[in-house]
């Protein structure tokens, strides 16, 4: 028998994996007819989860932490637990700046080095600062992974965000025109964004978020925990149709194929020339380059990439106290590591190839080279997971890191 | 109280703001430009922000309302406990309501009603509209068809008619249906592009 499941989301290249799991028969090879419904904000996203218009969504992360806990951009919303049973990739986000500013710090031809490009920015920053005219970044949520690396890199560099530049949130569809009127100086988002404003002259691709935290949480798969609860076996049904997607999505064989599909009205509504530049992971930097290879550009699939390591979860925790201004409270931190089940992915993919990571948690960024690590079913290589200035997070002490990060 | 409504679209704004009117002691404010939303929306200072579900801004303006000093009092997503049903009937209609602090619900929930019937209202005017488009494509291509057979079989305009209609009962078809394959039958036939048969 059929079941059916509406799943929201944005048009973003990392929406990939629930369409094509749809679109290649994936998800009907697991009894599931899936029904996709695309949206063009974060918040109705989530409200129609949380209204029963959908039975789960492409979210930015640290929105279904921030909805669990009831905070922040949540606020008028009631708290309420959703799970996060699948991730549906890693990175696959950029940092684009207005070319005189992008020529100014950037390595041209290149994606700078993130350490370097930052020393740059700072000295930039600051004479903004002095002169009242401080930096703007657009960032496409308050609660989004974008914003989380951003701050974490320019914090890293010296620049403290809110003080020494401002960040505010751009609508993904007005990012190219906000650089362009100089609205903002630089934005942090999703592809086909980037590229889009590469395409219009308004920006410049200066860094990938992967370059910033090598393996960081991107969008995950949320639905409300009472859902899962019902709806078990449908929810692990589809956790199979999509990891059958992302090995069908990271294949070469098969990337025209599905940026044609993403491009279509009904999903991104874009150009399949620049989704299958983020697809390749080959990026055009600026307008009259040539395409630069970024390997991990965006992971979707391969080092069980799709694991919700609990660990990850706490990390944007962590960022949230920080920047927040909320105090570290124990209470929030168990129900955050609630959020992400590493249970239910396991207990859908057990006995399949896929590998099962041993552990639910691992030290952050503690990955410098290839390492072999335990799955249940043998080991698993794990390629460098490190933050690019080195930084380690232990989610057995989130109060040191966060004491350390000041 | 004093409403801004968040709309791209410029008609549906209209009909909500004239279902609106009818409220006493309400102040109305149309915006639809996303180019200096925030700040426009900060010169209104709104008791309430009415915006479509669709809008890519949304999150935009939840941002400002959460962290922006400039506003002396903060505005959080209108969703009243007691009443859940209400809040997903606006979500079904497709648009969401944004209040100051303070502002108690009892005042807040007629007008949510009444922007919700708006809101549905336009959708039926939408659909209607699409429909009422589609009829007169229809009944242009039962005319080409007819003039099709008439030049074609020399038959009278009555007898055209009859001819379709027959045919669709038999093919238990419409009769715009048989129409529509009846010209594309005859521009293959006679190599003609559709709008040269006119």
């Amino acid at each position: 028998m059929t079941s059916s499941l509406t799943i929201g989301f944005l048009p973003l290249v990392d929406a990939c994996l629930p369409i094509l799991a749809r679109e290649h028969g994936f998800a009907e090879e697991e009894g599931l007819s899936l029904t996709l419904v695309r949206d063009m904000s974060w918040a109705t996203v989530l409200d129609r989860l949380l209204y029963g218009h959908t039975d789960a969504a492409h979210m930015v992360a640290p929105l279904a932490i921030s909805t669990s806990l009831g905070q922040g951009l949540g606020r008028g919303r009631p708290a309420q637990a959703l799970a996060v049973p699948f991730v549906l990739g890693l990175n696959g986000n950029a940092i684009t700046m207005r070319p005189e500013l992008a020529h100014r710090i950037g390595e041209p031809g290149r994606l700078g080095d993130p350490s370097r490009v930052g020393a740059a920015l700072r000295v930039v920053a600051l004479e903004r600062l002095a002169a009242g005219n401080p930096l703007r970044f657009g960032v496409v949520h308050r609660h989004s992974s974008h914003n989380c690396m951003l701050r974490y890199w320019l914090a890293a560099c010296g620049i403290r965000p809110d003080r020494d530049v401002e960040i505010t949130t751009v609508a993904p569809p007005f990012c190219a025109d906000a650089l362009e009127l100089g609205e903002v100086d630089a934005i942090c988002v999703g592809e086909p964004w980037n590229s889009v404003a590469v395409e219009a002259g308004a920006g410049e691709i200066v860094l990938a978020t992967a370059q910033i935290w090598r393996r960081g949480v991107e969008k995950v798969l949320a639905l409300r925990e009472p859902l899962l609860a019902d709806r078990r076996d449908q929810i692990e049904a589809l956790i199979r149709a999509l990891i059958k997607a992302g090995r069908h999505f990271v294949d070469p064989r098969n990337w025209d194929d599905n940026a044609t599909i993403l491009a279509r009205p009904e999903y991104l509504d874009g150009s399949s020339m620049l989704i299958k530049r983020a697809i390749s992971d080959r990026l055009l930097l600026a307008r009259g380059g040539s395409l630069v290879d970024f390997p991990d550009f965006m992971f979707q699939y391969r080092e069980a990439a799709n694991f919700p390591w609990v660990s990850q979860a706490e990390w944007l925790y962590t960022q949230m106290v920080r920047w927040d201004g909320l105090a570290f409270d124990a209470d929030d931190a168990r129900k955050v590591a609630q959020v992400f089940r590493p249970d239910v992915y396991r207990s859908a993919l057990i006995g399949t190839s896929e590998p099962l990571p041993g552990a639910s948690s691992k030290v952050e960024g503690s990955i410098f080279q290839t390492t072999t690590v335990g799955t249940q079913q043998g080991a698993m290589t794990l390629e460098s997971n490190r933050f690019f200035d080195g930084g380690v997070f232990d989610p057995l002490d989130p109060q040191g890191y966060l004491a350390r990060l000041g | 109280m004093r409403i801004a409504i968040v709309d791209v679209s410029t008609t549906r704004a209209a009909v909500i703001r004239e279902g609106l009117a009818a409220l006493d002691d309400c102040e109305i404010f149309i915006v639809t430009e996303h180019r200096g939303l925030v700040a426009r929306i900060g010169e209104i200072a709104p008791d309430i922000v009415l915006i479509d579900l669709g809008n890519p801004s949304r999150d935009v303006l939840e941002e400002y309302f959460v962290v922006s000093r400039a506003l002396d009092r903060p505005i959080a997503m209108f969703v009243d406990e007691s009443d859940e049903e209400s809040i997903g009937a606006s979500v079904d209609a497709g648009v969401s309501a944004y209040v100051v602090d303070g502002l108690a619900p009892h005042r807040i929930r007629p007008l949510l009603d009444l922007a919700v019937r708006r809101f549905q209202a336009f959708a039926r005017l939408q659909s209607d509209l699409a429909e009422a488009k589609g009829k007169l494509a229809e009944r242009d291509a039962i005319d080409r068809a007819k003039r099709i057979l008439m030049d074609q079989r020399r038959l009278t305009e009555p007898e055209a008619y009859a001819e379709l209609r027959r045919t669709a009962m038999n093919q238990g078809r419409r009769i715009a249906e048989i129409a529509e394959a009846l010209i594309t039958a005859h521009m293959l036939l006679t190599n003609t592009h559709p709008e040269h048969g006119k």
